[in-house]
Formats: C-alpha cells, structure tokens, sequence
C-alpha cells in the first residue's frame, strides 16, 4: 500500500493521489428529520483512488451519509462536490449519472430478472440508441446490445459469475446477491462507489475474498471506493482513511492505526451498550 | 448453455411472420365458405380487440408493476377519436382505416401522458384509483361535452352511430401481431429493462441512472396507446358508440383477463384474452347461468391458481421443441 | 322558501347522503386496513341486504325491526362466509389475485341476484311512516333525521370499539404489522373475521339506511354506491376510521352542492376531480398516514 500522507484540510490521502483533485468533496453536511439533526458538519474528501472507511456504532447515522452523498435525502445544509461539480438539486439518477454508485444494506436486487439483466440495468446511459430504433429493430439496437452483453460479461467475471448470468437473481445465494450488487454498481461507470456493509452476513473465507476484490475493483478501474462496514478486519485491512461517525458527527478521522488508537473511538465503541464487533 | 447454434434473426422473424401469414390466410378461407359464420367471425375479433388490450395493460401490470385501471377511459379516447375522424373524412373508410387507427392510438397516448405524469406520482392502490377516476371523468365528459360545448361531436347519450365498419378478421389480427412485435421490443430493449427494474426495485432502479418519471410515463404512454388503438378497433367494430360501454366495469374485464393469463407474461394475456372471450359464448347455452359460472371460474382459479395461468412465463417455440425430441430440459428458474 | 333555508336544507340532504357513503366507506377502510384488499364485494353485500329488507318488508311488513335485524344479521353473515371461503385461502398470494377474488364474488353475487329475483329494482316498503318536521320555519323529514342519528350512533359505537376493546386493539395491531402481532399471541383470523363482521354490520346498516332514502333494491345498486363510497374511503385516508367519515360528507357535500347548481350530469366527475386533487397533493388521503420507505 501507498504511503498515507496528510493534506492541508486535515483529511489524509494516498501519496500516489497527491495533487490530484478530489473524487468527492462534501462540505459541513447536515440533515434534521423533524427537528432531529441525524448528521451534522460531515466533512469529508475522497482521493480519486482511495478506499476510505465510514465507521462508527450502529444508529450513527452512517446510511444517512450515504443518502445524502446519493441525493435520496437532500441535506438541509453543505454542500456536496462530485469531481468538482455541485450536486444539489439533482435527483438521484442524475447524480448517479455524474459518477456516484452505490450499494444498499439491506440488498436491493431486482430480483426477478436474471443476473445478467441486472448488470445490464446498470449499463442503462452506456447505451442510447431510442425507443424508436428498439421497436424498429435498428443496426444501432443490436451493435450497442451486444456491446452491452459483452460488457456485462466482462462485469460478472470479475467475481467468477458469468456461469449465473441467465439465472434469476432472486434464487442467487446471499453472498452472490451482495456480489452482483456491486458489479451492477460498477456496470454504471462510476468515479466513486459507495458499499454500504458489503461482508455482512458473509463468512471469514467470504469476507477475505471480499477484501482481495475490493483493491481488485479499485486498481482495475481506477476509481475511489468508500465504505459503511461492521468487520473490523476488513476495515483495517484495506481503508486507507477511515472516518469514525457517532451520534451524526464525525469525532475522529484519520489512518487504520491512527483510529485504533484514538481513546474517542475506543469509547464510542465500548461505551455504547455492548457494540462487541469493535 | 449456448451449444446449439441460433438462428439468424432474419431467418427467425421471416418464419414467424410466415406463420402467421398463414395463420390469417386460413382464418379468411374459413370465414369466407363459411366454416367459421359470421357469428363466430365476430366473436374473433373481439378476441383480437382484447388481446390488444390485454397486452397493453399489461404493460402497467406485469412489467411496471402497477394497477392502472383506466383501460376503459382510453380505449373510449381512441374509439371516439378514430370514429370521429372515420366519419368526417371523405375517403374510402377502407384505405383510410389505418390512419384512423394510429390516430386513436396517438390522441389516447396523448390523454396518456397527461393523466400519467400526474397520476404515476402515486403508487399500488392510489394510482389504480385515481385513474379509474380519470376513466370515470373521460366518460362523462364525452357523455356531456356536446350539450355543455353546444356542438355536434360525440352525440352524447344519443349515439355515436354510422360509423364505418371498417373491423375485419385480418386487420384486427394484423394491429395483434404489430402490438405484440412492438412491445416485445421495447422490453428486450434498454427502455424494456428500465421498467421491468422499477418494477422490481424503485429506489435501486433510480440509484443506477434510472429516470424514473420518464420511465413510468412512457410505459403508461404507450400502454395508452395501444389501448386506444383496441378502442378505435372497438368502434370499427361495432359501428355505434356510446359512453356508457365505457363504463369501470371495462377496465375490470380487461384486468381480470391480465390476471388470469399471468401478469408479466404476454403470452398468458393471448391465452387468456381467447378464453375469456370465447368460453363465455359457448357457455351461452347455458345463457342464464352464464356470468355464475364465469364469476365461479373467476374465484376458483384465483384460489388454486394465484399468479395466474402462465404466472410470469412466455411461449417459447424451443421449449416446446425441447420437450418433443427429449432434449435435456433447461433449467426452470423459480 | 327563503335561500337560508334552502341552503340548511340541502345541508340536510348531503349530511344524510354523505351519513350513508361514510358508514359503506367504513366497511371499506377497515378491510383495507386490515388485509389491503379492496373489497369490491363489499359494495354487493349492501345489495344483498337491500333485499332481505325488501323480503321482511313485504311479507312481515308489521315487524320492521325484524327487517332491519335480518338485515344486518343477513349481511354480516355473508361477509364472514366471504372471508372465509374465498379470501381465507388467497393469504399470502399476491394480493392482485385477492383483488381478482374479490371481483369475481362481487359478480357472481350480483349475477346470482339477477338470475333469482331479476333485473328489475324491487320496491320496498317503508320501514316508517316519514314525516316532515318543521322547526324554526324549516322543515325535514324523518329519514334523514333517523340517518343522521343513526349513522352518528354506529360511528361513535365503532369507535369505542375500536379504541376501547381488546379487540379493537388487536385490531389495530394486526392492521399496523399482522406478523409481529401474531407474536404477540394476536390471533390473526379471528381478528380478520370480526373486522369482516363489523364492517359488514355497517354495510346491512347501510343497506337499511339507503332503503328507507330511495325505497328500492336492485342487483346492481351497489356498484356505483359501492364505487362512491369507496372513492369516499380513499379521499378520507384509506385505513383510517374518521377518514371515511370525512370523506363520507364530502362527497355527500360535493353531490348536493353539484346537483343544486343544475350541474347533476357532471356530479361524478366533479367527485372523481376533487379525489384526483386531494391525492395528488396529499397522495395518502386526507386523514391518511404517510408511509415513507427506508433506505
């Protein structure tokens, strides 16, 4: 791994990154639920090849930042850079048009169709050939579906998947569930991907092979990747800047082994009824 | 899996439109010595009317997932529109058909995305309500506009009678093959799999560049469209029309024979368009008992048969064929 | 007849409309709260109950508390036999197929009644004698004083029942969340039968109420009254008790006032246009609860 250097902004960022700008700039974000501030001043900048970690007790409110990083909520203060270019106001389809991708805690297949049509979903805005030239069955049709299809194989094979493509995502085990989760994320051509617990529910083996494909994913397309995780393993394995979130605010940033020392972590987490996975 | 070698698509197509070129030839020859009378004619083409609108409902249904119930509103927005234009135009009603048709099918897509983009805010229960009331609103102001307006247009009550009878055997069968094409490609399309994701995850669809109000409309749009297009085959058909054929109880029928063909299954809305339309006129001997036993056919396979005759599944030439010659059969999903 | 009293006198009109769409509306609300079906039988029970009123009426025409209890009696009966027959079995199906259920009991009541008494409206005989009262220069008639009460009873019953009662409760939480009441020792099928019981009660009473306003049953009256007082449900917030009585009146309200204009013709698309308006901009009704999905 890259040597970890600080910035001015007191974030920190891999040295192979330096001087390049940030994939994602959010700036003192904040959301209030009737009253209630779920997250307040999230701060944070993303390096374009960086794998940083969002921790912190369960209830911190680690999803909600992904909502807002997604537009599914709009923030109620900050602002949000996506490779420089401001997202407020966009839907969510159009951020994630801008280059944002993301996965769901609770997975969020569309479970009827088959494995391949999912990654296919996901290549949507890589094609644009009409309504009109689907009907009349136009050159362009067939030249961008087979483009896809062959993209879509090339996809699922970064998992091993290919053999599962026509069958129905819904009878997919768990684990390849999560897996083709992320593939239909990255079929979107994305500059950041957002895993919301990728390795829950997975066994060690599972989790390990989990962590080898995340730094595959990143150094094969380049691109930034941020995740929500509750395995400790994993985070300290692969994060190269982890942010701690408690109570919606951020009390610490900073290295794996910077976070483990910090005495404010180590009370977040033991201080906070039994939160035993710390 | 892809062993045996595919069929050029051209060959495919060529064999297919073949099949039911003949298909149509030998409808006509029957009709015409009289092997299917005239009676039996026309109980065809309301099988082919509802097979039209079968399948364009199923587009709301099966593939987006919602429960549009405004079927009778914009088959009644086609049959006006297209007899309206039948009547005034002074060209052979014959040769002019077609573009009667297409208009119903375009004024209907247009009330469609006028009443979509509102109503499709809505989602289950809300949006099958709130365009039954569309449907409901429709009807009754083509029930009341000429008196309201003080213009001669739909008649009204009265009648809209003298309608060309422009509906035939082949042409009704012809706009089912065109509607079936059309909407197969669309769902194998790009435009397809966007609205069969909204259907299977809203929030998951949108999070992948989905846009989901464009994505939505356009299904009602075009579930509109060929729902007008049964309507002005309707009025082709029946040469006279009148609001109240419009009524709820339309959309209803319309539903029910999505449901039991399967929803998301076009094959099942032909299926089932036939039956439904021709099982209650054999049953006309039975004449008084007739709805009883249809509302208890109703119940019964709903009850032992909830997803439908064909559940989600379609026609497939190869299955079949796998099934005839012993082949290994293909992994069943689900 | 001065225009104030005109006024308070289709008041009148459209609280006794709007008393009897509630009371349906609340047949309809209930089992939509409680298994999200719309029950479009719901509106031929009421058809139902029309004619066993006409057949006590005119064969026992000196008992018509017997009528109005057959009535009842009958309705809540047949609403029970529905559930458990045809909706019982559909559990857990999708729940368009318990919709295509429910339209399939709907038609083959309808049809049934036809077959048997014909198409033609039966005429039923009062069940009192109607009087005019006059009070203060206004006069009403009977009936809708004895709707208006007697709606105002059934609500105010019901809600007892609903808030106050052991049953009532599980009611609640079997609408809120029927698995994790079932963990709580609910159980869910007699639940769902009472709820069936109540809100067919109401539709005999219902029946009954509409019997003494337009004096006939036929095998099709329900459908459109059905179709009212279930847009009536829908605009109050479907789910929600004193949503079907708001909605009840307005489209009582909206009736009167259309027909009163002249405007009679447009008076169910002038219904349908203020559903269309209350949903798109509050999209559960207007007492309903918002259901936000979580991400």
């Amino acid at each position: 791994m890259d040597k970890i250097v600080p910035t001015p902004s007191t974030g920190i960022i891999p040295e192979r990154d330096l001087g390049k700008p940030a994939v994602l700039e959010a700036m003192h974000l904040g959301i209030d639920f009737g009253g209630l501030t779920a997250v307040d001043d999230f701060t944070i900048t993303v390096a374009p090849t960086e794998i940083c970690g969002l921790i912190g007790p369960n209830g911190a409110g680690k999803t909600t930042v992904f909502n807002l990083l997604t537009n599914v909520y709009q923030p109620t203060r900050g602002s949000i850079l996506l490779q420089g270019r401001p997202t407020q106001g966009k839907s969510v389809y159009e951020v994630n048009k801008m280059g944002i991708a993301r996965t769901f805690q609770n997975v969020r297949l569309f479970k009827d169709m088959t494995v391949e049509e999912n990654v296919l979903v996901g290549l949507h805005n890589e094609m644009n050939y009409s309504v009109f030239s689907a009907f009349t069955k136009m050159p362009k049709y067939f030249k961008q579906e087979r483009a896809a299809h062959n993209k879509a194989m090339e996809l699922l094979s970064i998992f091993d998947m290919e053999s599962m493509a026509s069958s129905r995502a819904g009878s997919l085990p768990y684990g390849a569930q999560r897996r083709l989760e992320i593939l239909r994320a990255l079929a979107t051509d994305p500059c950041i991907i957002l895993l919301d617990e990728p390795a829950a529910g997975m066994n060690p083996n599972e989790t390990e092979a989990l962590m080898q494909n995340i730094k595959k994913i990143r150094d094969t397309f380049k691109i930034a990747i941020m995740l929500i995780e509750h395995d400790m393993n994993l985070v300290m394995g692969i994060c190269e800047g982890i942010a701690v979130l408690n109570y919606g605010k951020i009390i610490a940033k900073g290295t794996p082994a910077q976070i483990k020392s910090n005495p404010q972590v180590i009370e977040a987490y033991l201080g906070n009824r039994g939160e035993s996975d710390a | 899996m892809k062993t045996r070698k595919n069929l050029p698509l051209i060959v495919k197509y060529l064999i297919v439109a073949a099949v039911y070129a003949l298909f149509l030839l030998a409808g006509n020859l029957l009709i015409k010595n009289k092997v299917i009378g005239l009676y039996y004619t026309k109980v065809l083409m309301v099988v082919a009317i509802n097979m039209i609108l079968a399948v364009s409902l199923n587009i709301g249904t099966g593939y987006l997932g919602q429960l549009p119930l405004g079927s009778a509103g914009f088959m009644a927005v086609g049959a006006y529109a297209s007899a309206i234009f039948m009547r005034k135009v002074p060209i052979d009603p014959k040769l002019i058909f077609p573009v009667g048709i297409i208009l119903g099918g375009l004024v209907s897509g247009l009330f469609g995305l006028i009443i979509g983009l509102p109503a499709l805010r809505l989602k289950g229960d809300y949006l099958a309500i709130i365009t039954l009331g569309f449907a409901e609103i429709i009807r009754i102001v083509i029930l009341n506009i000429d008196k309201a307006l003080g213009i001669t247009l739909t008649y009204g009550a009265a009648n809209l009678k003298n309608i060309p009878k422009t509906t035939t055997f082949t042409n009704a069968f012809i706009w089912v093959f065109i509607a079936c094409f059309l909407i197969k490609a669309m769902m194998n399309s790009r435009h397809g799999r966007a609205i069969l994701s909204i259907r299977d995850n809203e929030i998951a669809a949108e999070s992948c560049g989905i846009n989901l109000t464009f994505y939505k409309t356009m299904a009602f749009v075009v579930y509109a469209f060929f729902t007008g297009v049964g309507g002005a085959l309707y009025a082709g058909y029946l040469g006279i029309l009148n609001p109240s054929g419009f009524g709820f109880a339309k959309s209803i029928d319309i539903l029910v024979i999505v449901v039991l063909g399967g929803m998301g299954s076009m094959t099942g809305s032909v299926i089932s368009s036939a039956v439904l339309t021709i099982v209650p006129e054999l049953l006309r001997a039975f004449s008084d008992y007739r709805m009883i036993v249809y509302s208890l056919l109703l119940i019964i396979v709903m009850i032992f048969r909830p997803t439908g005759l064909m559940g989600t599944k379609e026609f497939n030439p190869r299955g079949i064929m796998d099934f005839f010659m012993g082949r290994k059969k293909r992994k069943e999903e689900r | 007849m001065s225009t104030l009293s005109l006024i308070i006198k289709q008041i009148i009109n459209a609280l006794q409309l709007g008393s009897i769409f509630a009371l349906i509306a609340l047949g309809y609300s209930m089992v939509y709260g409680i298994i999200r079906l719309l029950n479009f039988a719901h509106c031929d029970i009421i058809m139902v109950g029309a004619y066993i009123s006409w057949y006590f009426m005119t064969n026992f025409a000196n008992m018509p508390y017997l009528a109005v209890a057959a009535a009842i009696f009958g309705c809540t009966l047949l609403g029970v036999a529905i559930e458990k027959v045809a909706y019982t079995p559909l559990r857990g199906s999708p729940r368009i197929s318990l919709l295509i259920t429910a339209i399939g009991v709907s038609y083959l009541l309808e049809n049934t009644a036809q077959l048997w008494l014909g198409a033609a409206a039966k005429s039923v005989p009062p069940f009192f004698k109607v009087t005019t009262l006059s009070f203060m220069g206004l006069s009403v008639s009977t009936t809708s004083v004895v709707t208006i009460a007697v709606v105002t009873v059934s609500m105010t019953a019901l809600t007892l029942l609903v808030q106050k009662t052991k049953m009532g409760r599980a009611m609640r939480a079997v609408s809120e969340d029927s698995q994790t009441a079932q963990l709580m020792g609910t159980n869910i099928n007699a639940t769902i039968s009472f709820t069936f019981a109540i809100g067919s009660a109401l539709a005999g009473i219902g029946s009954v109420l509409y019997c003494c306003a337009y004096n006939q049953a036929s095998p099709t009256m329900g459908s459109m009254l059905g179709l009212k007082a279930f847009v009536a449900a829908v605009l109050g917030g479907i789910g929600s008790i004193p949503g079907a009585i708001v909605g009840g009146f307005v489209i009582g309200l909206t009736e009167v006032f259309v027909s009163s204009i002249g405007l009679s013709t447009w008076k169910d698309a002038v219904v349908f246009l203020i559903l269309i308006i209350v949903l798109l901009v509050k999209p559960t009704g207007l007492l309903g609860k918002q259901v936000n999905e979580k991400v």
